[in-house]
């Protein structure tokens, strides 16, 4: 059987635009991944999602969302894609053995975390290194802890693990942070945290896990090692596109090339973080999955009426 | 909580790893995102392994002083035991495939 539409990732944008392909009655099947739902599973308050004037958690957001598209039909497949071929139609889509056809597809993979790549963080990782401060920061408490990084959700990983830590350090490779000035204010205005500016890690110290930082002032050229007991990493996030290359045009850090949300392949069509570098928010991720429904419907009437 | 899980404590911790049996013990809250995607799996491992394999979840709210005892940094973290000893860690979640073929040398 051949679907109609195969949406490839499940966080905001993929299930726009399954709630929106499901009520053009286009059946769509998602295949939501095994890490479903996307990186808002992994934070906490969500204050910017409009409709939510009090905030909500990101992992009840998004169990809100998958509901409505539940509702109107979709049907769920919670695994990884592992293959693709979008060289010819229809196209073909694998889980594992399992293979799937579809006259379209969306692409809504988001992105993931990125780390630091240097020695010691893989080996430490879940041991006192993470990428997760909302999982993680619990077993922190009365601890020392330092957050990599610079952007928004630095902060907001600063700020979560001063409710546990005794002391969180920001380490930051520039001399300002790149982060809203709401965000980066309530953090510089936090009583125990504290920044060191213009300075890069450059190995996780600890043998079972975590007992401190080699780090470099980019200023004096000075490097020191400082005791902390975790290690927070949030410097911003890779497209999730391995499965792509190849098949649809990828840029130079990998992102998915789309002319609003068509790709390089007509009938593959792309929102969200996967194709996003800019503005990367829950709620321009839904837009761009919404907007990728109604085209890959158009797209689908214009295949059927030749 | 699963039918075919049990639940861990502070209290009955070690009269439910100090079996023969293998346990495998969930460490998990409600809080975190990646925990909650270990529900099903677990269950169906539970369920397909019974009488080989007992899975139980703790929650770390709850119990601080296990997670604390077994030095736990993150979860999900799975730890199997056998007589009380702990035989493999696994930490971050793992998808149904993923923890068959962790388990596979224990059932």
């Amino acid at each position: 059987m051949t679907e109609k539409v195969i949406i490839i990732g499940s966080g905001p944008a993929g299930l726009t635009a399954a709630i929106y392909a499901s009520r053009a009655d286009l059946n769509p099947l998602m295949i939501e991944g095994f890490n479903r739902g996307g990186q808002l599973m992994i934070t906490t308050d969500v204050e910017n999602y409009p409709g939510f004037p009090d905030g909500i958690m990101g992992p009840d957001l998004m169990e809100q969302f998958r509901k409505q598209a539940e509702r109107f039909g979709t049907r769920l497949i919670t695994a990884d894609v592992t293959a693709v071929d979008f060289a010819q139609r229809p196209f073909k889509v694998w889980v594992g053995q399992d293979e799937y056809e579809a006259g379209s597809v969306i692409i809504s993979t988001g992105a993931s975390a990125r780390w630091l790549g240097i020695p010691g963080e893989e080996k430490l990782r879940g041991y006192g290194v993470s990428a997760c401060a909302t999982c993680d920061g619990f077993f922190f408490r009365d601890k020392e802890i330092a957050v990599v990084g610079g952007g928004d959700s630095a902060m907001e990983e600063a700020l979560f693990l001063t409710k546990f830590a005794s002391k969180v350090t920001i380490i930051h490779r520039r001399d300002e942070f790149r982060a809203s000035k709401i965000m980066a204010q309530r953090a510089l205005d936090h009583g125990k945290i504290e920044v060191m500016w213009d300075t890069v890690v450059e190995e996780v110290l600890g043998d079972q896990s975590v007992s401190g930082l080699k780090i470099r002032n980019k200023n004096t050229e000075d490097v020191e090692d400082i005791p902390v007991d975790g290690l927070f990493v949030a410097i911003g996030h890779d497209p999730n596109t391995g499965i792509f290359q190849g098949q649809v045009e990828l840029d130079d850090e990998g992102y998915i090339i789309a002319d609003g949300t068509r790709t390089s392949v007509e009938g593959v069509f792309a929102g969200g973080d996967v194709v996003d570098k800019v503005y990367r928010q829950a709620v321009t991720a839904a837009g761009m999955g919404c907007a990728a429904a109604l085209d890959a419907e158009r797209w689908l009437e214009e295949q059927e009426a030749t | 909580m699963g039918n075919n899980t049990v639940e861990a404590t502070d209290q009955n911790f070690s009269e439910i790893v100090g079996s023969e049996t293998p346990t495998l013990v969930d460490f998990w809250a409600e809080w975190c995102g990646p925990c909650k995607m270990m529900n099903e799996p677990l269950e169906q491992i539970a369920t397909e392994n019974s009488g080989k394999l007992t899975v139980a979840k703790l929650n770390v709210d709850d119990n601080q002083s296990t997670a604390m005892n077994y030095e736990v940094m993150s979860i999900p973290t799975l730890i199997i035991f056998q007589e009380g000893v702990e035989k493999k860690r696994l930490v971050g979640a793992r998808s149904k495939a993923q923890l068959e073929s962790e388990l596979a040398e224990f059932v």
